[in-house]
């Protein structure tokens, strides 16, 4: 760490992982839920749990991004952060929104929430992934204003760099994006177009430049390879990420009530963005295995190839398996989709946060890497983690393909309920993997407090 | 990567890539506006009960649990085709009648909407069911 200003990215990554925490164990609610359906019933129904897991899961993304963008700026600008007092006061804001929002979540009716939060005003609440009450979305915008403020002075005045460049565009993409959450018109094929605007412009649009600029980051630090070659990567990473990605947005466009070209475009177009993820997965590997140095932390290498090939698999391999609008026809909307959802947010931005955090926080605490006792049970949590998503993906995809077979495909249809019955045994294998996937979290966590200090 | 290609060739083709690809997802959101009154029933917006629907299915956050159009939560049915499933009738004493209290069965909340709210919401949801979605779901099963 050569920087003071650099710690203020440590509060941003505790929080990180304490709402990680906090979405697992809601996952865990759910998967029992899906089999033992009253479970918690009525104190916890399942779409209070659902929007629990999801929104935790966002929010602890971004804590991630932000904490990254405190890190790196500084460094690759060379000059302190513009005002790190801003940075601290702005965690508690967020940290305080946040919980305050899970609370509301947990503790009234949503409709309760959205009355006393007065949505009829500006009526943005109800939508997937956009649950948030509108005085917590107008809170979500002034925190990232606040924070691309800060950044964008340091940037400024100081070196830049090409990682900074993409970095800052990617943040300033995520919260130009994130105004379309306002956008709700009663018009439903409308508002569902613009919905895309944000979740899939972000995941498959912005956040790739993130994902790349914190990749290429880490590759730098601990391969030792040229800047000069791994800012050329990134370019063309994130070239081939937007052209794919813009139009790609169309696979969504199949089945909402919009033309039917988008059958097309959409299908062709987003066919193509597995690409810039096998690019990124060539990327690491060909860093590492042309590093100049041996860098002392193994782990934080293990979780920056683990991010290449675990993101190629599950945005680029589980997308492609359902983005043929043909497909898609018959899948839309099963346990294919989750399937893919949950590979492509733990293997591209999950694992990605997880690398950073690896690599700065040793450094934050004074030491280029963690004690080899440490190291291999932060392995080890790398290992019980992902074999534990791969499985929980592989599961939920078979879960899928009976039931789009059973409801979908047969020429005698079964109704919704009894096909979830039918395919109980998915479920429960999901819910045992999902608690190895905990321990996994659980060991990781530990790795934090064994006597990091001993080594190097 | 090849040495001949620079970092800024590199930088030059990202820029101008996105910005050709920026503007062409902008045309094609202008034409896909042209062309959605012919496929997504707005004129049944005319009638306020769908959009006070849609309020109602909102603040609910009916989406936690069901898709509508094949978006949303995977844990219990689909609801952009319920009213032809099922029906205006049927849907309102379901809604009305739930939690079943079945044990073990996957439970819905009773949200204790008024006459009022359940019309609405049944409004919203025939307005739904007409959309013209290139025949998604595949059958009425959803
Ligand atoms: C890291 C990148 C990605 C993430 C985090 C991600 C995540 C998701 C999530 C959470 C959904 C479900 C949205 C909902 O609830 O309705 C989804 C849907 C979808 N994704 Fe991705 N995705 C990524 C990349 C991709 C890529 C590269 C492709 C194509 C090659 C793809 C194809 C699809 C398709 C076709 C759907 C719609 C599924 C349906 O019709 O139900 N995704 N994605
Ligand atoms: C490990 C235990 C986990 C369990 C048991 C679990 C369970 C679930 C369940 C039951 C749902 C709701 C599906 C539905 O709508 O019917 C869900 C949704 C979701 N979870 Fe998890 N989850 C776990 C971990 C994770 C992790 C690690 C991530 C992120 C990396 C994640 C990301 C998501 C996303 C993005 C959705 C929304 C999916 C969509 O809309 O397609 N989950 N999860
Ligand atoms: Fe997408």
């Amino acid at each position: 760490m050569q920087y003071k200003s650099q710690m203020v990215a440590k509060p941003y990554f505790i929080g990180a992982l304490v709402l990680f925490v906090a979405q697992i164990l809601f996952g865990l609610i759910m998967g029992l839920q899906y089999v033992v359906g009253d479970f918690l019933f009525p104190h916890i129904p399942f779409n209070v749990a659902r929007m629990v897991h999801t929104n935790a899961l966002i929010v602890w993304l971004l804590m991630g991004f932000m904490g990254a963008a405190y890190y790196m700026v500084p460094e690759e600008s060379e000059c302190e952060l513009y005002s790190p007092k801003l940075a601290l006061i702005m965690f508690w804001i967020f940290l305080a929104a946040a919980g305050l929002t899970v609370v509301g979540y947990l503790a009234v009716p949503y409709a309760t929430l959205a009355k006393i939060t007065g949505n009829d005003l500006l009526p943005t609440m109800g939508r997937e992934f956009l649950e948030q009450p509108t005085i917590t979305k107008i809170g979500i915008v002034v925190v990232a204003l606040a924070f691309l403020f800060n950044l964008s002075m340091t940037f400024l005045k100081g070196r830049k760099t090409s990682i900074t460049t993409v970095m800052l565009l990617g943040l300033w993409g995520l919260a130009i994006m994130f105004l379309f959450s306002f956008v709700n018109p009663d018009n439903l094929v409308r508002d569902k177009f613009y919905w895309w605007w944000v979740v899939h412009l972000w995941v498959e649009g912005v956040w790739e430049l993130i994902l790349g600029a914190i990749l290429a980051f880490v590759l730098i630090k601990i391969t030792g390879v040229d800047r000069e070659v791994i800012e050329k990567w990134l370019y063309v990473i994130i070239t081939l990420s937007l052209i794919t990605g813009l139009i790609g947005t169309g696979h969504h466009y199949f089945w909402i009530g919009t033309p039917e070209y988008w059958q097309w475009l959409g299908s062709v177009f987003s066919a193509l963005e597995p690409v810039p993820f096998f690019a990124m997965t060539l990327f690491a590997f060909n860093m590492v295995n042309r590093r100049r140095r041996e860098h002392p932390n193994r782990a934080a290498t293990l979780w920056a190839l683990g991010t290449g090939v675990m993101s190629f698999l599950g945005a680029g391999v589980w997308g492609f398996l359902h983005t043929l609008s043909p497909v898609n026809y018959y899948t839309h909307g099963t346990q294919i989709t989750a399937a893919h959802g949950h590979m492509a947010f733990y293997g591209a931005y999950v694992m990605v946060v997880l690398t950073i955090i690896s690599y700065a926080m040793p450094l934050m605490r004074g030491r280029a890497a963690n004690s080899n006792a440490s190291q291999v049970l932060e392995m080890w949590g790398f290992w019980l983690m992902t074999i534990s998503m791969v499985f929980i993906t592989l599961f939920l995809t078979g879960a899928g393909i009976l039931q789009v077979w059973l409801q979908r495909v047969s020429t005698t249809p079964m109704g919704f309920m009894a096909t979830q019955d039918q395919v109980a045994l998915f479920y429960w294998l999901r819910e045992g993997t999902g608690l190895v996937f905990m321990i996994g979290l659980a060991v990781y966590l530990f790795s934090f407090f064994k006597d990091g200090k001993s080594a190097a | 990567m090849s040495a001949s290609f620079s970092t800024s060739a590199a930088r030059n083709i990202f820029f101008g890539g996105t910005v050709f690809f920026v503007l062409m997802f902008l045309a094609l959101t202008y034409d896909t506006e042209q062309k959605l009154p012919q496929r997504d029933q707005r004129a049944q917006l005319a009638n306020p009960a769908v959009a006070a629907g849609k309020r109602v299915w909102e603040n609910n956050n009916c989406i936690g649990c069901h898709t509508l159009l094949g978006e949303g939560a995977y844990f219990a049915p689909e609801l952009g085709n319920v009213y032809k499933r099922r029906g205006p009738d049927f849907i309102k004493a379901w809604i009305k009648s739930q939690p079943t209290g079945v044990p073990g069965r996957r439970q819905m909340p009773n949200f204790h909407l008024t006459d009022k709210e359940l019309d609405d919401l049944v409004a919203f949801l025939k307005y739904a069911s007409e959309i013209n979605t290139a025949n998604w779901p595949p059958n009425v099963e959803g």
